[in-house]
Parts: structure tokens; C-alpha cells; sequence
């Protein structure tokens, strides 16, 4: 048998796609590496291990379920609210690998399976805007992936060793690094009049159910209502 | 926390994160999605950002609040429109979490 992964690595073709992958994902890499950061020193503070926090890079590698899982574990939430939260929270990813993978027909499933690992708001935003050659670009589009997961640990790893360096986390605004993350992505998100009413009325429900005291499960039952009146409007408009 | 449990917990979020990513990947390869179901995935993403966010700027010891003592509150109205101007994520979180630092700096209570 012949190592095929050693001839396509010497191939200059894929070595030229690989470079090109990691080039499109620096504008990824500026913003993962602060936020790993910030999510490494808030790990670092909150009582999770080391092994754990990194851990949770290297295998969820989703960030704003991780910062809300540091948030949770901390104020002593059990693993099934822990669980579904990130459920919920991630279920998003759903759409994102639903709207790329009719391009990718070209693609074996073990590829599908890697690819589907790094696939984020930000990945996917990237691969988004260049979907028609997702199809021939396989190298690329998994060194854009890979960068992008790289830069989210290294971020990680310098934030768990500052963590003992940082007293406190508050004058430094890192407690306000998910929030600012959830800004910038959902203004990325709202590219429609739908969508922005969409949002509005999600977190003007999650807000009234969190005051009311449902505080588990307000942001799944916000979304779901939110979607779902948002899908009335616009199939009422069509009509 | 027992590190044990939290080991446990992080297998448990690495599954049900997997799997949203993967499902839709494998078999609707190549395939094409039912357009209202496409149309209702369109609006989880801007719906759920949302509801994570909205309660964590405006809700404050269990109540609203819309006042400028509300530190995060002030730090999103300039982070949105940052987002919007510039695109960018890592302005967004640097100019917000700026704006928190510089105002505890200036003696906001939170």
C-alpha cells in the first residue's frame, strides 16, 4: 500500500492551497487569540484544572459555550444544566454545517467529520463568503480550520498561565470579553430587517423570562419563540 | 468542583457539540435543504446570540436596568456601534472590554 498522505503533502498544489488556507484564516487567528486568552485566565480563576480548561479547547472548542460553561461550573451548576446549556447554545451550528455541506459533495466522509469539528461562527463565516470553490479547495479549507483551532489553544494556554499572574480579572474587563464577543456576532448575524426583529424579540423574551425566574432554560425558549414568529413575519410578508 | 465531574461534564458538551456540527455535514452533502426549515435555521443564529446577550447587559441584581450606572449596559452602546462600523470581531471585544476597564478605572461600581 501506498502512503497517499505523504505524496499529497509533497504535492505543491495542496502545499500552495495549505499556505492560502492559513493566510484567509489570520483575520480569525487576531480574534481567537485574545479571547482564548481571556477564556484561559477566567478558566484559570474559576477552580477548573488546567488539563480541564484546556481540554475543553482541544475537544468543544466552542467559545461562547465555554465561557458561559466556566461561568456555570463555578457557581456550582450540575453537569445535565452544564450539558444542555452547551447544547442549546451550539445548536446554531446546526444551520452553518446544514447551509455549507451541499457544496461539499466532492468531499469523503472522513473529511466531512474533521471539517465538521472546527466548524465556528468564525470558520464558517470564512468559508461562507468563498463557498463555490469549497468543493475543490479541500486543503485549504481544512488549514484555514486547523489555523483557526491553533491560535484558539495557543490563546488558551498563554491565558492559564497569566491567570496566576492576574489577581483579578474585573479592572482588565476580561468579564466582559463574551459579551463583547456575542455584540460583534450577532451584528455580523444581522444582515436583514427579519433578522434584527428576529433578535430583538429573542432577547427581549430571554430577558423577561430570565426576571421571571426561568433561568435555565430561557434562552432555548426564547429562540425557539424568536425563530419561529420571526418565520411567520417573513412567510406573511412573502404572501 | 470535584475535576473529576467537570472531566465528565466537558465529554458530555465535546457530544452534543459534535453532533449539530456533524449530522448536517454528512448527510446533507451534496444535498438540499427543505426551504422552511432553511428559513427557520436562518433566524437561530441572530435569536440565540440575542437571548444569550440581552439579559447579561440590561438585568442587574434581578432587576432592569437601563440607567448609565450600568456599566455593561454603557459598554455595548459604544461596542454596537464599533461592530457595525468596523466589522470586526477582535475590535468589538477589545473596544468593549476597554470601555469596562476604563470605567471601573473611573469608579463605576461594577
Amino acid at each position: 500500500m501506498r502512503r497517499t498522505n505523504a505524496v499529497d503533502a509533497a504535492d505543491p498544489a495542496i502545499c500552495q492551497q495549505i499556505a492560502t488556507g492559513m493566510k484567509r484564516a489570520l483575520p480569525i487567528v487576531l480574534g481567537y487569540v485574545p479571547i482564548g486568552f481571556a477564556y484561559g485566565v477566567l478558566a484559570g480563576k474559576s477552580g477548573i484544572s488546567e488539563a480541564n480548561a484546556l481540554l475543553m479547547s482541544l475537544i468543544v472548542f466552542a467559545g461562547s459555550a465555554q465561557f458561559i460553561a466556566v461561568g456555570l461550573f463555578a457557581s456550582g451548576t450540575g453537569p445535565a444544566a452544564v450539558i444542555v446549556t452547551t447544547f442549546v447554545v451550539n445548536l446554531r451550528h446546526l444551520l452553518m454545517a446544514a447551509s455549507l455541506a451541499p457544496h461539499m459533495s466532492a468531499w469523503k466522509k472522513k473529511y466531512l467529520s474533521f471539517f465538521a469539528f472546527e466548524l465556528t461562527d468564525e470558520t464558517f463565516a470564512l468559508h461562507s463568503t468563498r463557498v463555490s470553490i469549497l468543493n475543490q479547495c479541500r486543503p485549504e479549507a481544512l488549514a484555514l480550520n486547523v489555523a483557526a483551532q491553533a491560535s484558539w489553544v495557543a490563546g488558551t494556554i498563554l491565558g492559564l498561565f497569566a491567570a496566576e499572574l492576574i489577581g483579578d480579572v474585573k479592572p482588565l474587563g476580561l468579564d466582559y470579553a463574551l459579551a463583547a464577543m456575542f455584540i460583534g456576532l450577532l451584528v455580523g448575524q444581522c444582515d436583514s430587517i427579519i433578522k434584527i426583529v428576529t433578535a430583538i424579540l429573542g432577547g427581549g423574551i430571554a430577558t423577561v423570562l430570565f426576571l421571571a425566574g426561568f433561568q435555565q432554560f430561557h434562552i432555548i425558549i426564547a429562540t425557539v419563540i424568536a425563530a419561529t414568529a420571526g418565520l411567520g413575519v417573513e412567510q406573511w410578508i412573502k404572501k | 468542583m470535584d475535576q473529576e465531574v467537570i472531566f465528565w461534564t466537558i465529554l458530555g458538551m465535546a457530544l452534543v457539540t459534535y453532533i449539530p456540527r456533524l449530522l448536517p455535514t454528512l448527510f446533507l452533502s451534496g444535498r438540499k435543504l427543505n426551504p422552511i426549515a432553511g428559513a427557520w435555521l436562518r433566524l437561530i443564529p441572530p435569536a440565540v446570540l440575542s437571548a444569550m446577550l440581552l439579559p447579561s447587559l440590561i438585568v442587574r441584581e434581578q432587576r432592569l436596568d437601563l440607567s448609565f450606572d450600568n456599566l455593561f449596559f454603557v459598554a455595548a452602546l459604544i461596542a454596537f456601534p464599533v461592530a457595525y462600523r468596523f466589522k470586526s470581531l477582535s475590535a468589538t471585544v477589545v473596544v468593549g472590554m476597554g470601555v469596562v476597564a476604563l470605567g471601573r478605572y473611573l469608579g463605576w461600581s461594577t
